[in-house]
């Protein structure tokens, strides 16, 4: 069967003689489609993966479940075959655009919520929804001017409203414009959980993260690969005795230094983000200007309590961490080229009630000050468009097995249910 | 409605056995005087046997007598609450009882109470013989006369009824169908009620064998005749969703129809107000029902009344809720959006979510510890010595 199909791609291909073989095709993949709908999962999603071959391939397979007629293709509804978020615009408000697996891998080593990363992977493909707040980041990154400090945009709402999806999406438009990376996935995982926090090496006063640190270094290196060898220090950096970074040494350098050293990696963390808050932009070199697009997801971290507590059982405060302080230099505006992408998040944070959502409440008065003045952008629930596209991605994805769920009164129960909040309604029909 | 108060009372003041409750009291003044010898008896004998002596017994005089200082009192009281004595109910009384004599006791049967003796002091046979000892029923020595003469009579009307058939036949009139008793909506009497009505103790046999005459008597096609008969002892069903009261449907300036109803779980009481306005918005004690009940488990009782009737988003609801935990508030939400429903369905919804056990109020309490006990059931360790 999958042999069937894989010749009959080779004829699109081949041919090019989209009517003739509309027909062929469509009575063999019906036969095909028949045997296939009989089954179960496994061979579902088989079915589909000769969907990513090609946008007419994908079109034949679409008429031939919908046999032929001259309906507008169902997928579309949800579905955009827009893929650049460049040309995202309110066209394609409420429907679904996939993210190449390429640019999965590359930009996104570690940075999509876990929930989500589960789902590319039974659904064998990366899908996010195009939605105003994400649709209204990518408008201002756009039209602001980079020569000026960067402007802080801070992405707040409900629990499960779709954040921090909405930043990977303005995020993927930053690295299809050929932007720097610097993407801290959730700054609460640095104040919480740490096994080993050792004093740090250059100032007595603070604390280390290595494993946290070199963790993300190493991410870092795989999302802003080209760029490593362009970008030079500007300072010599000694890290012990023996070992230093020369001025004028690739930045993949230092990278690597953090990587292989755990101990100095906290350090090596803030060398970095200030040698790209210096070259931000610069007009210095010619090849090396570059856009900066600093994402935080979970900023609220930055200020709040940590969990973590020192040799002498006190409780640690986010600025003695170094891998914080440096942050929070970064979340200052006194760089230019560049943008500051910020998300709030309640559910990983420490201390804070489970109804805070505003920024005021999330970032703390500290925290305000110091964002402050920043773009707040609102996330909120889906409505009704938006809900009707995610039910029918649901559906196309056979992800809805319970045949009362395909109905009008299944729907309404799903509505009434989750209250048209994306997570909660991503958890429901989980197991439906 | 009599016989079970008459019956509470009298569980309260007299516990029966279940020995006979044949009367055997006040032997004749006219017995001739035997020569009476004197006997030598031990102090034993002098002690009343208790339990011998059966359930206590009334006379008719004293019986007339309580009815009439109670017919005295009636008007005494009415008197001194300054109403009219002629005019006197029996509701009457016990209000004014209650005012004058107030109880805080729990239990209703303890307190103070005013009845007429009849319901009060339970029914007795009266003497079943005559001056010489020779018993009027023909069937006092079966020891049951009452229920075998029921059977009697019972086997008489068959009997009646075979002979009129009969005589249809030989005339050549007989049909099958003819009118029918009707039965639905009524019940056999209970053997409860029975033994009531008998004013004897009938056993489970008995009252079956009784059960299975009158359905012989039923089967048959002329049974119409005897219909009274049959009726007396059958009782009327009362219709249950006829007891629920709707909730007043109101309207509010707009013109939007809306309905307030409460509902109890387990010490958490709840309010809903239903506003039938076209949108799902769900409001509790002020914050989205989302963040009130994270619970998956919670949504779905609170979604239960309106998915069953259809009117998922159809309706506006805010509500107010306080006490007991998240299941309890969930499921007192539950019964108060039921409740307010009513006034937005029809009458066969009614007894539809009535059989679907929206409308009953969950009677189960957290139940009492015990002493000698580490909780309501949960013992002490056990040990063997």
């Amino acid at each position: 069967m999958k042999h069937n199909v894989i010749v009959i791609n080779q004829l699109i291909t081949v041919n090019n003689l989209l009517f003739s073989t509309h027909l062929l095709t469509l009575f063999l993949l019906n036969m095909n489609l028949h045997k296939l709908s009989s089954r179960l999962c496994p061979t579902v999603t088989q079915k589909f993966r000769h969907l990513h071959i090609q946008s007419s391939g994908q079109q034949l397979e679409a008429v031939a479940v919908e046999t032929a007629s001259a309906e507008p293709n169902p997928l579309s509804v949800f579905r955009t075959s827009e893929q650049d978020p460049a040309y995202h615009s309110e066209r394609q408000s409420g429907q679904y655009y996939t993210f190449p697996p390429a640019h999965i891998q590359k930009l996104f080593p570690h940075g999509l919520p876990p929930r989500f990363q589960l789902q590319i992977k039974t659904f064998n493909e990366g899908c996010v929804m195009v939605r105003p707040p994400a649709l209204e980041l990518i408008s201002y990154l756009k039209r602001a001017d980079y020569s000026k400090p960067p402007l802080r945009y801070v992405l707040y709402g409900d629990t499960g409203t779709g954040k921090t999806l909405s930043l990977c999406h303005a995020l993927h438009y930053c690295y299809t414009q050929g932007w720097l990376i610097v993407h801290i996935p959730d700054a609460h995982l640095w104040v919480k959980n740490c096994k080993e926090l050792l004093p740090s090496s250059s100032r007595p006063s603070r604390f280390d993260q290595p494993i946290q640190a070199s963790q993300w270094l190493k991410n870092f290196k795989i999302t802003n690969e080209h760029f490593l060898s362009k970008i030079k220090t500007t300072q010599r950096y000694v890290w012990t005795k023996r070992e230093s970074t020369e001025m004028g040494q690739p930045l993949g350098e230092l990278v690597d230094q953090g990587v292989n050293r755990m101990k100095s990696s906290s350090d090596v963390v803030g060398a970095v983000l200030r040698e790209l808050r210096l070259q931000a932009g610069g007009i210095t070199e010619g090849e090396g200007a570059f856009k900066l697009a600093v994402a935080v997801d979970g900023v609220n971290a930055l200020w709040g309590k940590t969990s973590l507590k020192k040799e002498d059982r006190t409780l640690c405060e986010p600025e003695e961490l170094t891998l914080i302080h440096n942050l929070r230099k970064m979340m200052k505006n006194n760089w230019s080229g560049g943008a500051i992408l910020t998300a709030l998040s309640q559910t990983g944070s420490l201390f804070t009630p489970q109804s805070a959502y505003l920024p005021n409440e999330l970032l703390g008065e500290e925290g305000f000050d110091h964002m402050e003045p920043f773009v707040p952008v609102s996330v909120s629930n889906y409505d009704e468009k938006e809900f009707e596209s995610c039910y029918l991605y649901y559906l196309d994805r056979n992800w809805l097995q319970h045949p009362h769920s395909r109905s009008e009164e299944g729907k309404k129960e799903l509505i009434f249910l989750s209250n048209k909040n994306p997570s909660i309604l991503e958890r429901l029909c989980a197991f439906l | 409605m009599a016989a079970s108060s008459c019956r509470g009372v009298r569980s309260i003041l007299w516990k029966y056995g279940s020995c006979g409750k044949n009367l055997c009291v006040s032997r004749s003044k006219t017995i001739p005087q035997l020569p009476v010898r004197q006997i030598c008896v031990s102090s034993s004998l002098w002690k009343k046997n208790l339990a011998a002596a059966g359930p206590q017994k009334f006379t008719q005089e004293f019986i007339d007598k309580q009815v009439e200082e109670f017919e005295v009192g009636k008007r005494h009281l009415a008197n001194m609450m300054g109403e009219d004595p002629e005019t006197f109910t029996q509701e009457d009384i016990d209000r004014s009882i209650a005012y004058l004599f107030p109880s805080g006791l729990f239990e209703k049967r303890a307190r103070p109470v005013m009845k007429h003796p009849e319901e009060i002091f339970p029914k007795q046979t009266a003497i079943q013989w005559d001056a010489v000892g020779r018993p009027f029923h023909f069937l006092f020595y079966t020891g049951k006369q009452s229920y075998y003469s029921l059977l009697h009579d019972v086997y008489e009307k068959i009997l009646a009824i075979e002979r009129h058939q009969d005589k249809m036949r030989s005339k050549g009139l007989f049909t099958s169908d003819t009118k029918q008793i009707v039965l639905t909506g009524s019940r056999w009497l209970l053997k409860e009620e029975m033994e009531e009505y008998l004013v004897e103790n009938v056993s489970d046999q008995d009252f079956m064998r009784f059960v299975q005459l009158m359905e012989k008597l039923l089967s048959m096609p002329y049974c119409s005749l005897e219909e009274e008969f049959i009726l007396k002892f059958r009782k009327q069903l009362e219709v249950q969703s006829s007891k629920h009261e709707i909730p007043a449907l109101q309207y509010d300036p707009q013109g939007v129809a809306f309905s307030v109803a409460e509902g109890r779980r387990k010490t958490a009481k709840a309010t809903i107000t239903l506003r039938d306005s076209g949108s799902g918005n769900f409001t509790i004690n002020g914050r989205n029902y989302l963040h009130y009940f994270p619970l998956l488990q919670d949504r779905e009782q609170l979604m239960f009344p309106l998915h069953f009737v259809g009117m998922l988003s159809r309706f506006d609801l805010e509500g107010s809720v306080e006490g007991s935990g998240h299941s309890a508030q969930a499921g007192a939400l539950r019964l108060a959006i039921s409740r307010a429903l009513l006034s937005f369905v029809s009458e066969g919804e009614v007894e539809k979510m009535r059989q679907a056990g929206l409308l009953t109020a969950d009677p189960r309490i957290k139940e009492r510890k015990k002493p000698g006990q580490e909780g309501a059931r949960k013992k002490f360790t056990w040990k063997k010595r």
